[in-house]
């Protein structure tokens, strides 16, 4: 059983006690402790379920790979699910759960899949589940769906905030351990800015615990005084607990720093996650320890050998009491040395290999430890933990030779190099057949903006197996010159590359050997893949779903590879390897969204006037980025009453309307009406100073985009109004314009969109509200006509006045600097009182625009819809040679008579016919659809007229004046409307003319 | 995520400073085009696997279009060059050659 | 070939498995085919096993350069829905929505259609009014949307957040028989149904040319040698304008990635599929209780099946406020695609310039959903030589012509 013991543990302090609970249960550890090596100290061994099986499951690991110990963490607004243990450093007060069972960890009734399990092989349910069709939906999906999962799903907003942090740096060198370190200090003496991070909280990696000697010091010594050196050089950078997560194109690599995970602080950010544009990138990442494919290696107990000495040595604390090796290489015999130290009993090591020689293997018989060569593990058994390892030849067919009771099995199966980074953006691997691992190929790096290798990776991550190999290694990826750190070299017995185990291992062995434990994926599943022909290793993960857990295959991938490749024949770098995708380990949500969350998630754009409209209760519409009142409903008023209220208040009396988000550019130069010629389908440079003209704008393609009054200003100077939100699009428009094609004329454009405050002042009573605030203007229809501008002053404010009109009536739209833009209002609302001046919204505005026939881009507009479909020709120059969108208006479609226009919609009953709602046709077209012969663009309810009203686009709509079409509503019946002219209110124009 | 020399600026720009504008140095047809020239100017594109050139704009900082030549394939970078221009810089096809022989795009090579 | 049944699994579970043959078989290349097909992905599979079973023609094979699926078939987000705009889009993506309802009995393969229901949420008026009115089209398409309340949002949501802060829900175009499907089982599925048919699925098999004479496609040249046919389909999505290029043609398209992502598996939370265009994100939950999350495509024509790390922050950003549960799980994996953009972003299903040779592209974000009805419509216009009634307004011409069909009307994105 595990076990805390009495002495060691180089990274924990046993002064400082840590309490935490784990399923209800209050528990112990020490600080320094990761929650796994408490859990271990604590006794439990059992920590979670499988995936598939609901196998009873214990830690396998140390690190982030672990596929079995994963947890829900904390609780409410601090609730994480699937945290792994193995990463998660002990707090007091940490809670924990472990997941995927019911009613509890030790019964799980989920457990009869593990009984089932020779009816459930890879992809059972892709042969299974067919009958009765709509079962699958109803009854066994469902089921499946509530047994899948790991975690629980979070139930409350995250209380927790995060952060970016951008950082460019000519050498990110990603890993801690000795290469790491080497690396970076190799490429910091040659002067370089080097960012080191290390994803655990502790420098030095395995080495000091594997008790490397490093230019003569204890490994622990070197790596403490090469840090200290490293944290006094001003180019370094040195971060802890911060993983690099992934790596892009041309530099871009992600590290994810978790700052108060081990020490909650809600006043600090949770995560940090660092945009880092990177020089070179030097991934110093180590390598992962493979498991063995023998059968019940998936049993609570059996862990890697490497994990093993790092809970003895680092933690104090031993998983089991005896503990079986089994290896195929040197690197079991440092774990069963480290528990014959720690005083732990080590009934046998096991050496696949046909010969255990090496110094190695000699230190673990002279200190007593009983070695056996050729020998394989045929079977571990238990209820739910390690009890008896029953011992064959490796080279069999699993005959028990020998039963050894035990309760942990420590096993070494090689180890992989932690590729990951260096795959991201495109660096291959190529195989070593030595070590029976696939490294990065020199040769086909990842590769940069100017085409040249921008990673390298270094140590371990790059293959090399001893502490002299790494050294070397990383100085050189690090740029080092002049003497690399040094260790002796090691005599290093071969490793034997084992698939099996044992060699002949049969059926009911295989079938019973794991590969995957998170997601139950057997040896025989990858046989079975083989045997459908699921050949290539992304259809065999895909079927198997091998690799495809939270630990994303760091443990099984190439046990899974060199199965598949065995039973295709071939070689296993033949077989490839399925392709490394970020993150190198999951990262948070919450950290990948970073700071824009709540009101910095999409701030929202304001007009001088923006609060003016929240104190006076504006029902508010999101209009591009900014938020425009829909309408100001008061006490006890519904938002459709506040609209009738509002209309009705403009067209009897006065109205106020805050139109700074319209969009203004400034097109001046002496070619600027040339320029606008070509933007517009109208003849702007004819406009005269002083005069207003009504835009349209089309693409290039032939549809409209957006209108507007342009203002000439000046000589040379226009002032183009957008839409709201159209401002920044337009104006980029513009500026391609400018610049990519007619780059040679003298244009200058200006968005002065935030400079000013516009208001405008609607109604009969408009006039006479502005001439009430003074000032030197004259606003009388003789001095300011319709569709004319003026400049002055209007009270204390400087004015430009604009007679134009969006409503029908009497208007003026008055421009203010954007500093005086309140005052202006709440002077007009001042100088309105008498006429009891109404605000209105968003709404008002459409009714009363909708009223008169005018289009709204957006509405009658959608992106399929040219000028001429609205009965804008009178807007389309007829003497221009050219405007954008011309040419496309000349083909077949875009002439087709039989183009649905713009028309007028009165409906016989005088109701309001619904948003969105199509006239049909009798028949169905070739498809079976029925077919249609117009639609509504706007429809409402027009408090002036009492009455339905609408605009749509109809079929020859405006030769059919009079007929009565039809407009089937949802859920049966329908809508008759007479096809009349668009505009319902003052046809003539003589309100706004006054 | 690209990085590309602004050649206004004369900055590396990161991506998210720039907004692409897709392919470039495509000649404009208005009234009076054949549906041919016009369709080719409007959607033909060549969607090279290899050199490509393709226009940006430095939308967030100084506001400039300019021209990129790039490989598709890989995201080597070429060059950069202002967008006043109706073919790819002499000096730049060179270093492409010399990059990659053999190398077309549209009429150049 | 084994029929799939519960019972043959239980008659294999009691002899170790060892009697489960091969899914597709792995023929050499004949000289000669009626049809070849370029590109085992969904939509070629579908269209092959459509031309055997809705035309009777068999002799056909299935080029394919890499593995089977492994395009962006085996790499989206698997939303299946109907809910388009224009008559042209809804007709072949309700032919497929509804060929996806028997496709599991059809194929005798499990593919997980499941229609748990899509919902596109409306976040301004000018989405609340872009949505009915796609509802009011799909009454007269016959496919069967509604737009819903808030209230019913939540109810069939729970983990939404109506209430904005920023972006209020104001409601959601509802298809309740959209949904997703097992997107790998799709085309596996359709191997198996092509291989039985005795069709030839050749993987490893890379098309370098394309033969013709006299205006009229013989046949191609691949890395396993010249194979002769009476007819070509090229069905190879990303890859579109390269293969065209060999046939001596064009597109209006351009090739740029799009990415996705999934988070660890946690117990089920959604049931539903949820897009949220204003704020540009869209998730799902899988069986596998992974959150499925699709990302923005880039702007620029790349080849690496990567994209760029803001479009998924972007994402990201917008998912955590939509549904704040979010924010505590973790991104386990994100990767990209590459997909075809053509000019009005519908898809191309067309004859083309070189006789007897059609194209199947185009299908932009979209393309899984309408698998069973792109083949449907591609295998007709194969079998007969021109375009039926579904592919009809598919075609190459409409540019030329400005008749697009354009569904970025009603909703920002499409996916």
């Amino acid at each position: 059983m595990s076990h805390r013991l009495s002495t060691g543990g180089r990274l924990i302090d046993r002064s400082e006690r840590r309490s935490f609970r784990f399923n209800g249960k209050t528990m112990t550890g020490f600080a320094g402790d990761t929650l796994a090596a408490a859990l271990l100290g604590s006794g439990q061994t059992l920590v979670g379920r499988s995936f598939k099986y609901h196998r009873p499951r214990g830690i396998v690991t140390s690190g982030g790979e672990e596929p079995n110990a994963l947890m829900n963490l904390g609780t409410a607004k601090t609730f994480e699910p699937n945290a792994r243990a193995t990463t998660t450093e002990l707090f007091d007060g940490l809670t924990a759960e472990s997941q995927n069972h019911w009613p509890s960890l030790e019964f799980d009734v989920g457990e009869i899949n593990a009984k089932l399990s020779r009816f459930l092989p890879a992809g059972f349910y892709y042969k299974t589940f067919l009958w009765p069709r709509a079962f699958w939906k109803h009854v066994y999906e469902p089921v499946i769906r509530a047994s899948a999962g790991l975690g629980k799903a979070p139930r409350h907003r995250d209380a927790d905030h995060y952060e970016y942090m951008h950082v460019t740096t000519d050498v990110l060198v990603v890993g801690g351990g000795i290469a790491g370190l080497t690396a970076a200090k190799a490429a910091a003496v040659s002067g370089a800015e080097v960012m080191l991070v290390e994803q655990t909280a502790n420098w030095g990696g395995r080495a000091p615990v594997d008790g490397a000697v490093i230019d003569g010091q204890p490994a622990e010594d070197w790596v403490a005084a090469t840090v200290a050196e490293l944290e006094a050089m001003p180019n370094v950078r040195l971060r802890t607990r911060a993983m690099g997560a992934g790596v892009y194109d041309h530099g871009y690599s992600l590290v994810y720093e978790r700052l108060t995970d081990h020490a909650p602080d809600p006043s600090r950010p949770r995560h940090r996650l660092w945009k880092v544009r990177a020089g070179r990138i030097v991934t110093a990442t180590g390598s992962i320890e493979r498991p063995l494919s023998f059968a019940g290696n998936d049993l609570p107990g059996v862990m890697l050998a490497a994990a093993v000495r790092d809970y003895v040595v680092n933690y104090g604390v031993a998983p089991g009491k005896r503990t079986v090796v089994v290896t195929n290489n040197d690197d079991g015999y440092r774990t069963a040395l480290a528990l014959k130290e720690a005083g732990l009993e080590v009934p046998v090591v096991l050496d696949a290999r046909k010969q255990a020689t090496g110094p190695l293997a000699d230190a673990a018989r002279e200190a007593g430890i009983r070695v056996a060569a050729g020998r394989g593990i045929a079977k571990v058994t238990g209820k739910g933990k390690v009890e008896v390892v029953h011992i064959c030849d490796q080279a069999g067919a699993g005959a028990v030779v020998e039963e050894v009771r035990a309760d942990c099995v420590a096993m070494s199966g090689g180890w992989s190099p932690v590729v990951h980074l260096w795959s991201h953006c495109g660096g291959k691997l190529t195989w070593d057949d030595e070590n029976a691992c696939f490294r990065p190929d020199p040769d086909r790096a990842p590769t940069g903006a100017d085409g040249t290798p921008f990673v390298a990776a270094a140590g371990a991550a790059n293959g090399a197996v001893t502490t002299a190999e790494v050294l070397a290694d990383a100085w050189a990826a690090g740029g080092g010159s002049g003497e690399a750190p040094k260790a002796d070299a090691e005599d290093r017995q071969p490793m034997m590359p084992v698939w099996a185990m044992p060699a002949q291992a049969p059926y009911a062995l295989r079938a019973k050997s794991w590969l995957d434990f998170q997601n139950d994926v057997k040896v025989t599943d990858v046989e079975l893949a083989a045997r459908e022909g699921f050949q290539s290793v992304e259809h065999t993960k895909r079927y198997t779903t091998l690799g495809m857990a939270t630990d994303q295959g760091k443990l099984s991938n190439i046990n899974g590879l060199a199965v598949l490749a065995r039973e295709l024949g071939e070689d296993i770098p033949a077989v490839g390897t399925t392709t490394f995708r970020p993150p190198y380990t999951p990262i948070s949500m919450g950290a990948i969204g970073g700071e824009a969350r709540g009101e910095l998630f999409q701030p929202v754009r304001r007009t001088p006037i923006h609060d003016w409209h929240e104190e006076n209760g504006a029902h508010w519409e999101p209009v591009g980025h900014w938020r425009r009142p829909y309408a100001f409903p008061k006490e006890g008023e519904s938002t459709h009453d506040a609209v009738t209220r509002e209309v009705r208040a403009t067209r009897e009396r006065v109205g106020l309307l805050d139109a700074s988000t319209l969009g203004k550019l400034i097109v001046k130069g002496p070619d600027a009406g040339r320029f606008l010629d070509m933007l517009y389908t109208n003849m702007m440079s004819t406009l005269p100073v002083g005069k207003c003209r009504y835009g349209l704008m089309c693409t290039e393609n032939g549809f409209l985009t957006d209108d507007g009054v342009v203002a000439r200003l000046s000589d040379d100077a226009w002032l183009c109004h957008t839409t709201t939100g159209g401002a920044d699009r337009i104006h980029a428009h513009m500026e391609e314009w400018l610049q990519t094609e007619w780059w040679d004329w003298k244009v200058y454009v200006a968005n002065v969109t935030e400079q000013y405050a516009q208001v405008a002042v609607v109604g009969p009573k408009a006039r006479e509200v502005l001439q009430a605030l003074g000032g030197d203007m004259d606003l009388s229809k003789e001095a300011l006509p319709f569709m004319q501008w003026a400049e002055g002053r209007i009270g204390d404010f400087d004015a430009r006045v604009f007679r134009i009109s969006f409503s029908g009536e009497l208007s003026y739209e008055v421009a203010v600097p954007a500093s005086q833009g309140r005052a202006f209002w709440d002077a007009l609302l001042d100088a309105g009182r008498k006429h009891s001046i109404t605000p209105y919204g968003t709404e008002a505005l459409h009714v009363m625009r909708a009223e008169k026939g005018f289009i709204m881009i957006g509405d009658e507009t959608d992106g399929t819809v040219i000028p001429q479909d609205l009965g804008l020709n009178w807007a389309i120059s007829k003497k221009k040679e050219d405007y954008l969108g011309k040419r496309a208006q000349e083909r077949d479609h875009m002439t087709d008579p039989l183009r649905w226009k713009l028309v007028g919609l009165e409906t016989l009953d005088g109701s309001v016919i619904p948003d969105g709602a199509y006239a049909a046709e009798e028949g169905l077209n070739l498809n079976g659809q029925r077919k249609t012969e117009g639609r509504v663009t706007s429809t409402y309810y027009s408090p002036t007229l009492d009455r339905g009203i609408a605009m749509g686009l109809v079929e020859r709509g405006p030769d059919r004046m009079g007929e009565v079409i039809d407009f089937p509503l949802i859920g049966g019946g329908s809508v008759k409307a007479k096809i009349v002219s668009p505009v319902f209110y003052d046809p003539d124009g003589e309100k706004q003319n006054v | 995520m690209l990085i590309l020399d602004c050649p206004y600026c004369g900055i590396a720009c990161d991506e998210t400073e720039l907004s692409p504008g897709g392919e470039a140095h495509l000649t404009r047809f208005g009234p009076g085009s054949s549906e041919d020239e016009f369709e080719g100017y409007l959607f033909m594109r060549e969607n090279p696997r290899g050199v490509h050139f393709e226009r940006w704009r430095h939308a967030h900082g100084c506001g400039k279009w300019f021209h990129a030549a790039r490989d598709t394939m890989t995201m080597e970078v070429f060059g950069t060059y202002p967008a006043q221009t109706t073919e790819p810089p002499a000096e730049l096809r060179k270093t492409i050659s010399e990059k990659r022989p053999g190398w077309s795009w549209r009429d150049f090579s | 070939m084994t029929r799939y049944s519960a019972f043959a699994v239980a008659r294999e579970a009691f002899r170790d498995h060892q009697g489960w043959t091969r899914a597709w078989a792995s023929p050499e290349p004949k000289r000669k085919y009626d049809v070849i097909i370029i590109g085992a992905g969904g939509h070629g599979l579908a269209t092959a096993y459509y031309l055997g079973k809705n035309h009777g023609i068999r002799n056909v094979a299935i080029l394919e350069k890499g593995w089977l699926g492994g395009g962006n078939t085996g790499r989206n987000t698997t939303i299946i829905r109907s809910n388009y705009l224009q008559d042209p889009s809804a007709a072949i993506y309700e032919k497929a929505r509804s060929l996806y309802e028997d496709l599991s009995q059809d194929l005798n393969y499990n593919v997980m259609f499941s229609p748990r229901g899509v919902m596109m949420l409306a976040q301004t008026e000018h989405e609340v009014r872009g949505y009915k009115r796609t509802a009011y089209a799909n009454a007269l398409q016959g496919v069967k949307t509604e737009f819903i309340s808030p209230a019913r949002v939540k109810e069939f949501c729970p983990i939404i957040e109506i209430r904005g802060p920023r972006y209020p829900v104001l409601g959601a175009l509802w298809q309740a028989r959209g949904g997703t499907a097992r997107h790998d089982a799709v085309a596996w599925g359709y191997a198996r149904k092509c291989s039985e048919m005795g069709m030839d699925v050749i993987q490893k098999c890379e098309v370098t040319g394309i033969r013709s004479d006299g205006g009229v496609v013989k046949g191609v040249t691949t890395n396993r040698g010249d194979i002769d046919c009476d007819k070509l389909g090229i069905v190879v999505a990303g890859h579109s304008g390269h293969v065209a290029d060999m046939a001596g043609f064009r597109l209006p398209i351009e090739s740029v990635a799009l990415q996705a992502l999934v988070s660890e598996p946690i117990k089920p939370c959604m049931d539903v599929v949820v897009m949220a265009n204003t704020v540009h994100g869209y998730m799902s939950q899988s069986d596998k209780g992974e959150m499925v999350i699709g990302g923005g495509a880039d702007g620029y024509n790349n080849y690496t099946q990567r994209g760029s790390f803001h479009h998924i922050e972007e994402t990201v950003r917008a998912l955590n406020e939509t549904f704040p549960i979010i924010s505590r799980l973790k991104m386990l994996r994100m990767w990209g695609g590459i997909v075809d953009m053509t000019g009005d972003r519908s898809p191309i299903i067309s004859p083309t310039p070189l006789g007897n040779c059609f194209i199947n592209c185009g299908w932009g974000t979209g393309g899984f959903k309408a698998i069973p009805g792109s083949g449907w419509a591609t295998a007709e216009m194969i079998a007969k030589g021109a375009s039926g009634p579904l592919a009809a307004e598919f075609g190459l011409d409409r540019f030329r012509e400005g008749r697009f069909i354009d569904e970025s009307v009603a909703a920002g994105v499409a996916h």
